[in-house]
């Protein structure tokens, strides 16, 4: 296949930067994005040039690493996949894909694609935990939980931390995780204890980041890599009201 | 864990504002188009020149006048508010974005359709209010101002693609309000369907006044 990459190319994170324009034509259809990254840093390493500047781990759509704007959208344009789990299959024959840094005040560019996404770690840090030592895991069943709460919590917990909610939202709002987060341990008896604390922490520390308000436009859900209700943004909203309100 | 946010500080809070003063305005639209079905009597304006100096004369509705005013003016500042804090959340945009791929067109216009909401409204207010209710009508009642402002076709024009831009805040702002009420999933659909008579069947109502006076006229 013959591909033609813009990739936003920043050598600090004062910037500026700029989309470079790569022609690559010895691309498989079985390549992964990123190892179409991966080539065309051995080509750039090869020629002397600095290469391209990316994250990624796991490569299993699993890890949340692996942040990219593909064409116009977070992970790119197949739905509940992260960006490592887009196949060159999707494009066609001399496609241009343009790839660009998750965009927000809060995930400063670091250089090229690498983004700063340590204000999800501060926000995770403020009350996205629960503070008794629980010691090993439990039998299964004993703490009776209703069948539907555990689903919810399950479907929350599956967030990745990725990010692609506030790359999506056109406000840059880290709502969707910061609900995911609140949901899933508010929901369960061993986070029910500080639910209300912990909801108002990490509210707290999600506005001192500078994360924009949610406009419910549901692109987050939408790009969500683990597909994550915004009914999550609801029980985020209720879970507020309750501590302070009711 | 130590909790430093209040409801009025935190970003959520200043939508549950937007969101409880939206739903008080979808309120008055409902009373504003029902009392304007007189309209359409056919009485010659008679049910609806005694429906307006009732109002007037009401100092029940006076008053609540007032609240209606602060619920426009705290809903229209706290909307500016939130869309400036958004905007400063993402200082330099992608060079390729297509938002209209996760959602859709209304829910993205919101700030927008407001602010030509907000445009109506001051035409609106000049036209039929501030007549009704200081300046005078100039003779005609107030059933002959209405009739006769919808004689022009620029302004039944005007009129018409205001009502469908409210349509379009509607759409969009109704079942919003009550996601950020923190409405349980159970109750979606039937907000959904509830939703239908704010940004539909309302924006039709209205927009029904100006074609009838025009086709009266032209009768």
């Amino acid at each position: 296949m013959h591909i033609t990459l813009r990739i936003w190319r920043q050598t600090n994170p004062a910037g500026p930067g700029r989309l470079v324009t790569y022609e690559l034509s010895d691309v498989t259809e079985d390549m992964s994005l990123l190892e179409v990254l991966d080539l065309l840093n051995l080509q750039l390493a090869r020629n002397g040039e600095e290469p391209i500047a990316f994250d990624s781990d796991c490569r299993e759509g699993i890890c949340g690493s692996c942040g990219l704007q593909i064409n116009g959208r977070p992970h790119g344009p197949l739905k509940g996949v992260a960006s490592c789990q887009i196949h060159m299959r999707t494009f066609k024959e001399n496609d241009t894909i343009t790839i660009e840094p998750f965009r927000a005040k809060a995930f400063p560019v670091v250089k090229d694609l690498v983004i700063d996404r340590t204000a999800f770690d501060r926000i995770i840090q403020a009350g996205g935990f629960i503070s008794v030592n629980t010691g090993g895991a439990p039998d299964a069943n004993a703490i009776p939980i209703p069948k539907n709460t555990v689903d919810a919590a399950f479907e929350a917990a599956a967030c990745i931390s990725c990010g692609a909610c506030v790359a999506a939202c056109k406000n840059a709002s880290a709502m969707l995780f910061v609900a995911a987060k609140v949901a899933h341990l508010g929901r369960l008896p061993q986070g029910e204890v500080e639910r209300k604390e912990r909801c108002l922490s990490m509210v707290a520390q999600m506005d001192a980041e500078k994360f924009g308000a949610c406009s419910n436009t549901y692109a987050c859900e939408a790009e969500c890599p683990k597909e994550i209700s915004v009914d999550n943004i609801a029980f985020l909203n209720r879970e507020l009201l309750r501590a302070k309100v009711f | 864990m130590r909790p430093t946010v209040t409801v009025y500080g935190s970003s959520i809070g200043q939508k549950i504002i937007s969101a409880i003063t939206g739903l008080f305005l979808c309120l008055f639209l409902v009373v504003h188009v029902s009392g304007n079905l007189l309209l359409f009597k056919g009485d010659e304006g008679k049910a609806f020149n005694e429906y307006v100096i009732a109002n007037t004369n009401s100092l029940l509705i006076r008053s609540i006048e007032i609240v209606l005013f602060a619920g426009f003016l705290i809903h229209i500042f706290w909307g500016i508010r939130v869309w400036l804090f958004n905007r400063r959340a993402r200082p330099l945009d992608y060079v390729e974005n297509r938002p209209s791929e996760n959602s859709s067109l209304p829910s993205r216009i919101m700030f927008i359709t407001g602010m030509l909401v907000i445009l109506f409204l001051v035409v609106h207010l000049r036209t039929f209010w501030i007549a009704m209710r200081f300046t005078g009508t100039g003779g005609l009642s107030d059933y002959e101002l209405v009739q006769a402002t919808f004689q022009s076709p620029l302004y039944d024009s005007f009129y018409i693609v205001c009502m469908a831009i409210l349509a379009y805040h509607l759409r969009q702002g109704f079942q919003s309000a009550f996601q950020t009420l923190g409405l349980r999933p159970i109750w979606r659909r039937a907000i959904d369907w509830v939703a239908v008579i704010f940004w539909l069947i309302i924006p039709i109502g209205f927009a029904a006044m100006p074609v009838y006076f025009l086709i009266k006229g032209a009768s």
